[in-house]
């Protein structure tokens, strides 16, 4: 066997090679990933054909990741708006069984987000999340919705209903933790979403997980980049529903976004700064994008 | 036919006791405004008072009094105290229900019937609901603890003037808030005429302040830094002002705006129940209802015998005198809203439409519109399309129930909704693909306390009635 030699972090397996009869010792080069957008469960580059430098923690070049555009996340609107009708239509145990399965994808790939630094601890409370919101999906409807008892001959009753296309900003900490915590509750009420992210490499790896989940495509699309250069589209965007400002730290920037949202009347979600990650979200992650619909009929022999 | 001649039945006037000039309520009292404007009755557009309007100085006024009674005696209260309060001012309102449905009448155009049989009773009911809330409040399902916001900033519109009121008062003092309101512009009367029946409810001064004035007041108090809630019904472009006017504070909104309802009607639908739920839908209040069926979508195969059904039934809508207990449509509102109407539907005529009113006689004074249809309307008509808030009905056709959903949807409003159908299946299956807030199934505009009421998409945020109502004026 000939001796290993380490070169770099790409190359950490050796290989042997035969040349013109010779036998050339040489480290294999691993097979790099490219990051790219995640965009109505297809991987592709940014429309605009920009990238940025993605570092590790110790300042490495890690890779070019998809830097999304205007272009692009109008292209994500298009994809969750088509994926709203079959999403927000299927019925709340396959919602909830698409979502467990998200959970045990992550689950298997726990190595992948070790590699990525995300901490142990956070993987288990991003895959328990998802578990928690899996149940949720046919609980909801009983707890905030019911029976109104009117004066008078009537059946009346009042479900709750997706209000459509979310668009996300992420948080950048927690990245794995705070990505799923801001689209399980979207997904698991029957939104499409859009998020727009800092953390490529953690949120491109869990669009894979999402995209053997048999979560349909379009339902989670993810834009990496600027939220500061995206996120102004999508908050004046006519199709977009709602707008979560949870991952936007800059007051200036959450105002701006928070008045284009009111051109056309978005559900804007902003929640107070310094969220416990860990804690039990409680119902308001869910009910921040969901629509109270009453539907009356008369009773009569 | 031969069709019977109504003799004059009119509502005595005489119970109520207009003053000459009204102030505002403030701190448990009427006091003097900054300036004053005259109310009119939009039947015969007699002056029936001078109104104090509020100024900038006068709405703080009243937002400090509405903090003082927050903090001294109202979110202090036990639940069960401000409930016995609510229970007293359902009765009273029940108690003068004549002389309150006569003044909504005077003041606002509607016919008396309704006034007396929909907006008084149900405001009253809406006191009742709320008032055993708020001695229930951890049971609502928003934490064990709920606690209230704060002084709330309510400004209502002219369409159901004491009904909104009821709907923006009752649980904001059921969940232990106090409130600002403003009245809208056009119709002040019965929300003076709540203050004084607050002050026989013995309610503590400031709990309640009503500011009466026009635009600029209630964006005085919207944009008021020390109301912590702000609760509108009106039109989406003001929505739109007061959404963007919050944006980056604390104040938490409910919005309830426009509408552009579809009301559909399939061919196996029972054609005369459709038709009185047509009527229902467009020439209730006028059609100066948020919820109004203003699109009729027809399945094709029915169109010409339902139009025919729709045309005898209007001509016999009797339009005229608010105080007459025959009177199917009253007055339009405001000089104003009359224009825009005639506006609109000038605009229906000229982009093709057909236009159709029955043989109706108009009083000449005052402001009057007669119960109008559009057929051959498509759906990039202006009169598909904007909301029109007058008795104007656009109709549509479709031929497959997904035609109809399609037609239905396409608008940036999400308010209501109708489907009148015998097949079960299909009335449940086209509520759940409509994409608005109320969807009545072989009924129209009905309205209840226990009934969450609110918008999808531009239609706004946030939901009035039920239990989902107390929701608004909660801290969770």
């Amino acid at each position: 066997m000939p001796a290993k030699k380490k070169e770099s972090a790409d190359s950490v397996a050796s290989a042997t090679r035969v040349t013109a009869g010779a036998t050339v010792t040489a480290p294999r080069l691993a097979v790099r990933k490219t990051y790219k957008l995640f965009i109505g469960g297809a991987f592709p580059r940014s429309e605009s054909g920009r990238t940025y430098v993605v570092a590790d923690s110790k300042g490495h070049f890690v890779a070019n990741a998809a830097q999304a555009s205007r272009k692009d996340a109008r292209d994500a609107v298009l994809a969750a708006r088509a994926a709203f009708g079959k999403w927000s239509g299927a019925t709340a145990y396959n919602k909830g069984q698409v979502i467990y399965r998200v959970a045990e994808m992550l689950e298997s790939r726990r190595d992948e987000f070790a590699a990525l630094e995300v901490p142990a601890s956070e993987v288990d409370e991003a895959i328990d999340r998802l578990v928690w919101y899996a149940g949720w999906t046919d609980k909801l409807a009983q707890v905030v919705g019911g029976a109104n008892p009117v004066a008078g001959p009537y059946f009346n009753i009042s479900s709750p209903e997706p209000s459509g296309v979310i668009a996300v900003v992420a948080p950048a900490t927690p990245t794995l933790l705070g990505l799923v915590s801001v689209i399980a509750p979207a997904m698991a009420t029957g939104n499409t979403v859009i998020v727009i992210t800092d953390a490529p490499r953690v949120a491109i790896t869990l669009a894979e997980v999402l995209a053997t989940s048999d979560v349909p495509g379009g339902v989670v699309n993810i834009l990496t980049g600027s939220a500061a250069e995206v996120a102004p589209w999508l908050a004046s965007h006519s199709d977009v529903n709602g707008l979560d400002l949870t991952g936007v730290a800059d007051a200036k920037l959450a105002l701006e976004l928070e008045q284009a949202a009111a051109e056309t009347l978005k559900r804007v979600r902003r929640p107070a700064a310094g969220l416990d990650w860990t804690a039990d979200p409680g119902l308001a992650p869910m009910t921040a994008y969901l629509e109270t619909k009453t539907v009356w009929h008369p009773k009569g022999m | 036919m031969s069709r019977f001649e109504y003799a004059p039945a009119p509502e005595s006037r005489s119970i109520v006791k207009l003053q000459p000039s009204y102030g505002l309520f403030i701190n448990g009292e009427f006091v003097d405004g900054a300036g004053s404007f005259k109310t009119i009755s939009p039947a015969s557009e007699e002056v029936l008072a001078e109104i104090a309007e509020a100024s900038t100085a006068d709405v703080d006024r009243a937002v400090k009094a509405a903090r003082r009674a927050y903090e001294d005696v109202w979110g202090v209260m036990p639940g069960r105290e401000r409930a016995k309060y609510l229970f007293r001012i359902a009765r009273i309102i029940a108690e003068r229900s004549r002389e309150l449905a006569v003044l909504e009448s005077l003041n606002n155009g509607k016919p008396i019937k309704e006034s007396r049989d929909v907006d008084v009773p149900l405001a009253a009911a809406h006191f009742f609901y709320y008032a055993g809330w708020a001695d229930k409040l951890p049971y609502a399902g928003f934490g064990a603890d709920p606690r209230p916001l704060g002084v709330a900033g309510q400004v209502i519109p002219w369409n159901f003037p004491l009904l909104m009121l009821a709907w923006k008062i009752a649980p904001a003092l059921a969940a232990g808030n106090t409130v600002v309101l403003k009245p809208a512009e056009t119709t002040p009367l019965t929300a003076l005429l709540f203050a004084e029946i607050c002050q026989q409810a013995e309610l503590p001064p400031g709990v309640v302040n009503i500011v009466t004035g026009a635009g600029e007041t209630g964006a005085a108090l919207v944009n008021h830094p020390d109301v912590d809630k702000v609760a509108f019904t009106g039109s989406t472009e003001v929505g739109r002002i007061i959404a963007r006017a919050v944006a980056g504070t604390n104040k938490k909104v409910t919005l309830e705006l426009g509408g552009k309802a579809a009301n559909i009607v399939f061919d196996d639908a029972a054609i005369d129940q459709a038709v009185e739920g047509i009527v229902t839908g467009i020439f209730f209040n006028q059609g100066h209802v948020c919820c109004a069926g203003s699109r009729l979508l027809v399945q094709e195969s029915v169109a010409d015998q339902l139009l025919e059904s729709l045309k005898r039934r209007m001509a016999t809508l009797r339009v005229g005198d608010p105080l007459d207990k025959n009177t199917d449509v009253g007055a339009i509102n405001s000089a104003e809203q009359l224009s825009r109407i005639k506006a609109l539907a000038e605009i229906g005529s000229a982009e093709g439409a057909e236009r159709w009113s029955p043989a109706c006689e108009l009083p000449e004074r005052g402001f009057w519109f007669a119960p109008t249809i559009f057929t051959g309307v498509s759906q990039a008509h202006r009169i598909a399309r904007e909301e029109i808030f007058g008795p104007v009905l656009s109709v549509l056709t479709f031929r497959t129930p997904g035609e109809a959903v399609e037609k239905a949807n396409n608008t940036p409003y999400g308010l209501s909704a109708g489907v009148w159908s015998e097949k079960g299946s299909r009335i449940l299956a086209i509520a759940d693909q409509l994409r608005a807030g109320v969807v009545w199934a072989n009924t129209f505009n009905k309205f209840d306390p226990t009934s969450p009421f609110g918008g999808y998409k531009e239609s706004g945020y946030g939901r009035e009635g039920g239990r989902h109502g107390l929701e608004a004026y909660l801290a969770g």
